[in-house]
């Protein structure tokens, strides 16, 4: 079983010639900084949030903030993680004003070990995308992501669909290296769980059973 | 192995983090241990899937206006206040 190769990124020194730049007022060099990260932002933004208007608020938010406090980027993480961080605090502002009765913060959701081990051991049908169509599939990742609590999918969003490693991830939520990976583990086994409900093999009974394949090819 | 010392390390497994010894020692855990196998196994299925998603995707045309408004307000923030030399 091979690891989980990760996401590519631009190389770093083509990243740090444009903020360079863009420090000496060079606003092509940021609007090409935009243009590099912006889906990302509203990606991780959305996650946060769960709401696509305040996504596309963070998303401008965000990197006005950066290009205001450009001046103040040390250089000494990359300007994306750095990005990520400003864009992380205003996307959890959002989360505040929208759930006023709730205080949110990354802190908060820390449960016992005992919420994420497994439960349901059960084998997954050999092609799990293909028994569910596009929108039914986005459908239920949609459901199932948003249902963790904020710190795991925080966490899981950085780490597993942006790409970025453990230590990028930690100084992003301004989080200890074992308080990233204790999440990420719970979040990922969490969301494995939820999942296995729908792409177990030989579902039947639910709707969920449109696996036409004969689920005998075990691994 | 134990199963409880397979789950801690399975995260440090999935990201080919570990060193080779306790790597061994792992996949020669799940090499009897079906249940941890498929936990394994359907974890790594999880990421995956979700790394392919392309939820949230930002449309093109959304995308070029929030560039435009950022550059705009950019541009705003820049311009010397009318007091200033």
């Amino acid at each position: 079983m091979s690891a989980i190769q990760p996401n590519v990124r631009e190389p770093i020194s083509d990243e740090l010639a444009l903020v360079r730049a863009a420090k000496q007022g060079d606003d092509k060099a940021f609007e090409e900084l935009v243009r590099r990260y912006d889906r990302n932002v509203f990606r991780i933004a959305q996650h946060i949030t769960q709401n696509r208007e305040d996504a596309e608020d963070v998303v401008q938010d965000a990197f006005l903030k950066a290009y205001g406090n450009l001046a103040q980027f040390q250089e000494q993480s990359k300007f994306y993680t750095w990005l990520v961080r400003i864009a992380v605090n205003e996307a959890l502002m959002k989360l505040r004003r929208r759930r006023p009765e709730r205080m949110v913060s990354l802190d908060e959701d820390v449960k016992t070990e005992d919420d994420s081990l497994p439960r349901e051991v059960a084998d997954w049908s050999p092609n799990p995308e293909q028994m569910y169509k596009q929108g039914e599939l986005r459908e239920i990742l949609t459901r199932t992501i948003q249902g963790l609590p904020p710190g795991f999918r925080t966490v899981f969003v950085l780490r597993d669909v942006e790409g970025l490693s453990t230590e990028e991830t930690a100084q992003a939520l301004e989080l200890s290296i074992p308080a990233v990976k204790s999440r990420l583990l719970r979040a990922r086994l969490q969301l494995r769980e939820r999942l296995s409900r729908y792409f177990q093999k030989r579902v039947s009974g639910d709707g969920a059973s449109r696996d036409g394949t004969s689920g005998d090819d075990d691994q | 192995m134990k199963c409880s010392e397979f789950l801690n390390e399975l995260t440090n497994y999935l990201d080919g983090a570990l060193d080779d010894r306790t790597k061994s020692e792992l996949e020669d855990h799940l090499a009897w241990c079906h249940n941890c196998y498929v936990v394994c196994d359907t974890t790594r299925k999880t990421i995956e899937i979700y790394r392919n998603s392309e939820l949230y995707e930002l449309p093109e045309d959304l995308r070029g206006r929030l560039r435009s408004a950022i550059m705009s307000k950019c541009s705003h923030q820049k311009k010397p206040g009318p007091q200033s030399v």
